[in-house]
């Protein structure tokens, strides 16, 4: 069990929820429960491949996990990970969509 | 370790006697000293932007006396700024914002020079605009520029005071890549542009600007005067809502495009391609392609004629009640993948949100659903608002 610390841009995806509270042994399966609880999360995180996504940033006990072992970084019940979003500010982007990658 | 962005200031950077009863509060500090405030005075910032974060910092700097200001923006100061935008008031509406920011900061500090651009800072003009200023402030609202003011200041190996706002959120950092990491260290690639958050989840708390646009110039100010520990590999991770600090620790990466010993970039690129977004204002108007979307007078044309259509409305609810149209139905994009089986194939719908953009989403998962007969509204109420029925309130 370990504590994941979720920013304001993806409560949307957790319903409202600020901490939430996950199983695992490494951060990899950490955010894999995290995904199970709230599935719409998985988007945001991971790419099409199922790779994380470079724009999340992941940060165990204050540290980057890109700097540690990455999605293999070991966690206990102690840890406290959290997501930092790219956050560029008020700007409202165009949500236009691409139709032809409906077929 | 304290750091500083310039070298001791020349002979002739003195302070006049006003400048010393107008500064007496710092010259009376050890850390600042009259030494400290002639770095101030001989000092020269660029802040990108001056809206929400921009407003404080050059608001502060002025007051502080950092000699030399400049001030990048493209835009007119509007109403829908004043929430807050503190450089801007109720008088200046209408005006070009940095003549509005200059003409605030000169009224505070009647000492300092204030080069006003009005521009868009783009790879055209940056790094020639950037090139007279020790530092610069990266107070803007969209990747594309955040990306390209980092870039700038690690080719012109310049510190980049950065900030970043949502909702009740914020960031701080200085990124500086002869002392740490950059922002690509960080952030290697801006998020696709359709998991940015959009309208829905989007504003800003009023206040949170300035709390974090405060800790900006504060930053600033340390680098100037070469005090104190700048948050150099560091981000500062600022929740109003919780009233929380927190500071997690960065690195410099050593795969890093722009700022690690094999560098990919060596010059500026093309940044609205690179992040998918335009490094402009928002669009007030938004679609879903031609094929697919309906105007605004298309859809009064519809009314007009009594033609049977069903109009659903995504926003939420709370917007709802800022302004709707008596023929739409509410069905808030969150509800809507739960209400699907409420849709019949054989009516026509026309779907509609504040701009369009979150409503060309919903034409998509309407259609993905089979649900083919529907066409989205371009430009939403904003643009009936604006076009239509000029009595209805704009947000």
């Amino acid at each position: 069990m370990a504590n994941i610390q979720i920013p304001t841009p993806l409560r949307t995806f957790t319903n409202g929820e600020t901490d939430i509270t996950v199983k695992g042994n490494t951060v990899g399966e950490a955010l894999h429960d995290l995904t199970t609880q709230h599935a719409a999360l998985k988007q945001h995180l991971y790419n099409e491949e199922g790779k994380l996504r470079t724009c999340v940033n992941l940060f165990l006990d204050g540290d980057d996990v890109r700097h540690l072992k990455g999605e293999n970084t070991a966690i206990n019940a102690e840890s406290s990970l959290r997501i930092v979003p790219s956050v560029a500010g008020g700007l409202i982007y165009s949500h236009t969509v691409n139709m032809s990658k409906m077929q | 370790m304290s750091i500083t962005v310039n070298s001791p200031p020349a002979e002739d950077v003195q302070l006049s006697n006003d400048e010393i009863i107008r500064y007496s509060r710092h010259l009376i500090m050890p850390e600042v000293t009259l030494s400290g405030q002639r770095k101030l005075k001989d000092a020269s910032v660029l802040c990108v932007g001056t809206g929400g974060l921009g407003s404080p910092v050059a608001l502060y700097l002025a007051a502080a006396g950092v000699g030399n200001i400049g001030m990048v923006d493209y835009d007119v100061v509007e109403a829908n700024n004043l929430q807050r935008q503190i450089i801007h008031g109720t008088s200046t509406i209408g005006q070009l914002k940095v003549e509005s920011a200059k003409n605030r900061l000169l009224d505070i500090n009647p000492h300092i020079n204030i080069a006003a651009h009005n521009n868009l800072f783009t790879s055209k003009n940056a790094l020639k605009l950037a090139e007279p200023y020790d530092l610069i402030i990266d107070g803007t609202d969209n990747f594309p520029t955040r990306y390209l003011v980092n870039d700038v200041c690690v080719l012109q190996n310049k510190p980049n005071v950065y900030g970043s706002i949502f909702r009740f959120e914020g960031q701080v950092s200085v990124f500086w890549a002869e002392h740490g990491p950059c922002y690509r260290c960080l952030f290697p690639e801006p998020p696709p542009p359709g998991l940015v958050p959009s309208c829905a989840e989007g504003g800003v708390l009023g206040i949170l600007p300035g709390t974090i646009g405060t800790m900006q110039a504060t930053e600033a100010i340390k680098l100037i005067v070469g005090i104190g520990e700048p948050l150099i590999g560091k981000l500062l991770l600022y929740d109003a809502l919780a009233m929380s600090v927190d500071i997690v620790r960065l690195k410099k990466s050593p795969d890093c495009v722009i700022c690690s010993s094999q560098p990919t970039i060596t010059e500026l690129i093309d940044y609205e391609q690179f992040c998918g977004m335009p490094l402009h204002d928002q669009t007030d108007e938004e679609g879903a392609g031609e094929e697919w979307d309906i105007t605004v007078s298309q859809l009064k044309d519809k009314f007009d004629a009594g033609d049977k259509i069903r109009l659903i409305d995504v926003r939420e609810d709370f917007e709802w009640d800022i302004v709707n149209l008596p023929q739409a139905e509410l069905i808030p994009m969150g509800d809507l993948p739960g209400r699907l089986s409420e849709f019949n194939t054989a009516d026509e719908h026309i779907i509609m949100c504040r701009t369009g953009g979150r409503s060309a989403q919903m034409l998509q998962l309407l259609v993905s659903a089979g649900i083919t007969k529907v066409k989205n509204l371009k430009g939403g109420i904003r643009a009936w608002a604006t076009e239509i029925d000029t009595q209805l309130p704009i947000y």
